[in-house]
């Protein structure tokens, strides 16, 4: 079976030139960059405005673009759903004729994706009398996400649709948008550079910069990799652990995740046991001991072993560990890692406070917006 | 002094009416259609267009009214075949007036809509178009209806200008009561009799009175086409 989305770009810019090769996969693809690294000018190429030099573009079998057998769908014809960093609602008309303006040009087409569930989804039953001019940001981005899903789209386009709000409205955004990922069954390409979204929402991470594509793969093997700067020399730098939950204990506040042999107590999880979850643990959040400690408040006490020592470019050193099978990062001190002598396979002790550990399907992750 | 209009004066008011709606009829779709070409088109000779669209509001109407009779009159190479194969005669008739008034009206009615187009934000556009719409499709349920305020005060600034143009129509289609004698000209011919100056200033009246109501109702609808169009 092909990939839901194959893409190979040539384009030259004035100065800028882009080339990028990636697949995206079924779920959520992020591509991460810093801004100026051509990832919105590639998002226009895939919806089909800017038309490439060269390269394929393919939709599942369907090919949209192909330099050499002289393919280029039109934008209106490749049924791609496109999310702005601005909602861009049509002003002249109410929510729900936004809503209904590409459902109604889908006509003829299977229409998987029904309004009343997009609505329900979205929270967007009582605005649909309303007029876009009367919609906070965050309800006018529901809406332009809700409309661009009723087109029946194959792939939904996300172009940094979080930057134009503020922090609350960013966790309760990114929540809905989870709920989408979970609702519809429809490959999303979501454009970042935010690091707190990409290790939420990311199945698939294309790292890009320059107009390269740097790294790609499944997100949580790149961002453990600690030699893409992108990614280790951020403040934000994060492992992430894909769990399932395996306990409540509400007496205690906590949920247990286990994540390959490890279990983790993370804050209680509105999630039923066996349910997929993902935790993010910052790498500034996770402490070392050479033996188990006693008498912590921190919950999380797990046994690894240290895998790899990198300095970062600040000195600070960031340490790799191997816990129940899966990949944890630490952030410490030079003078931490001489005073515990730290050295590669060495078993040592992680900690980690309940409180620091992120589950995402909860609200409470607008902490990870400041890195 | 009798403040009642004459038989006479309700004829001139009728005529302008009628001459003032079907060059605005007439007028509006092409200059809907310029006013797009020169908003959002990318094509050579969009400069000459651009002239050739305001030429009218230059030059004198009279060398408008002039112009118009060497190409629409009946020996013209556009008056001749509309003369022979339709039997359609410009010169000195009603619809002449029509044509000269909305040739001299025409670039306000351009600019007008073209204001509210260049106000038109085109990502809407592009929004559109990735949720399916074809141009022609885009055209109508989006760029159209943002530019709506556009398009009706074009209605009205053409139309109020219809209803004073003068130098254009009395030299195309001359002063024909009840045919081409609109206000301005009916004036005109009043204050070329003796003693005419009371009935040229009834009928200013009238033409300060049908300006000034379309101004108005002009801005009503304006308000209103904004709260549809929600800005």
């Amino acid at each position: 079976m092909s990939a839901p989305l194959s893409v190979a770009v040539q384009k030259t810019l004035g100065a800028f030139d882009l080339d990028v090769v990636f697949e995206g996969a079924p779920g959520v693809t992020v591509l991460f960059g810093p801004s100026g690294a051509g990832k919105s000018a590639t998002l226009a190429a895939i919806a089909g405005v800017l038309v490439p030099d060269g390269g394929r573009i393919a939709l599942g079998e369907e090919t949209l673009y192909d330099e050499g057998g002289r393919i280029a769908l039109p934008p209106e014809a490749r049924r791609i759903g496109w999310v702005f960093q601005d909602a861009r609602l049509f002003p002249h008309l109410t929510v729900e004729r936004n809503l209904r303006y590409g459902l109604a040009r889908a006509r003829g087409r299977a229409a998987p994706i029904a309004f009343d569930e997009v609505a329900a989804v979205l929270g967007l039953e009582r605005l649909l009398a309303r007029r876009p001019r009367d919609l906070s940001g965050g309800e006018a981005q529901r809406v332009s996400i809700g409309r661009a899903l009723l087109s029946q789209p194959r792939l939904l386009l996300m172009d940094e649709p979080l930057s134009a709000l503020d922090a609350a409205r960013k966790a309760d955004i990114l929540a809905f948008i989870e709920r989408v990922r979970d609702s519809f069954a429809l490959p999303i390409l979501y454009v970042t550079h935010a690091l707190a979204e990409t290790v939420r929402l990311a199945d698939r991470l294309v790292l890009m910069e320059a107009g390269r594509v740097v790294a790609e793969g499944p997100l949580a093997e790149l961002v453990a990799r600690v030699d893409l700067p992108m990614l280790a020399e951020r403040a934000g730098a994060a492992a992430v652990l894909d769990g399932v939950v395996t306990a409540h204990e509400p007496a205690r506040g906590l949920s247990v995740v286990r994540a390959g042999e490890g279990l983790w107590l993370c804050p209680a999880l509105d999630k039923p046991i066996h349910a997929p979850v993902r935790l993010v643990v910052l790498a500034r959040d996770v402490i070392l001991a050479m033996s188990e400690p006693q008498g912590l408040s921190a919950r999380n006490v797990l046994q690894g072993r240290l895998e790899t020592l990198t300095t970062r470019r600040d000195g600070s050193v960031l340490a790799r560990l191997d816990v129940g099978g899966r990949p944890l990062l630490a952030a410490l001190t030079p003078d931490a890692v001489a005073a515990l002598s730290l050295q590669r396979g060495l078993p040592v002790w992680a900690v980690v406070k309940s409180v620091a550990i992120e589950g995402a399907g909860r609200s409470g992750l607008s902490a990870l917006f400041d890195g | 002094m009798d403040l009642a209009l004459s038989p006479d004066d309700w004829l001139a008011v009728r005529t302008s009416l009628i001459v003032a709606a079907r060059a605005v009829v007439f007028a509006l779709p092409l200059a809907v259609g310029a006013a797009l070409l020169l908003s959002r088109g990318r094509f050579p000779g969009r400069i000459a267009l651009d002239a050739l669209v305001h030429a009218p509001m230059v030059l004198s109407p009279v060398v408008v009214g002039f112009l118009l009779l060497m190409v629409f009159g009946v020996d013209g190479p556009l008056g001749r075949p509309l003369l022979r194969i339709f039997g359609v005669r410009l010169v000195f008739s009603s619809a002449g007036a029509s044509l000269a008034a909305g040739v001299g009206a025409f670039p306000l009615m351009v600019r007008s809509v073209r204001l509210a187009l260049d106000a038109a934000d085109p990502k809407l556009e592009l929004a559109a178009r990735s949720l399916g719409a074809g141009p022609w499709d885009r055209l109508v349920s989006i760029t159209l209806p943002l530019a709506a305020p556009g398009v009706l005060s074009a209605v009205v600034v053409g139309f109020a200008a219809c209803l004073g143009e003068f130098g254009a129509v009395i030299t195309f289609a001359a002063n024909i009561p009840g045919q081409t004698q609109t206000l301005p000209l009916a004036i005109y011919a009043d204050l070329q009799a003796p003693g005419g100056e009371g009935a040229a200033l009834k009928l200013a009246g009238v033409s300060f009175a049908i300006a000034v109501g379309a101004l108005l109702a002009a801005e009503l609808l304006a308000r209103r086409a904004r709260r549809g169009s929600g800005r």
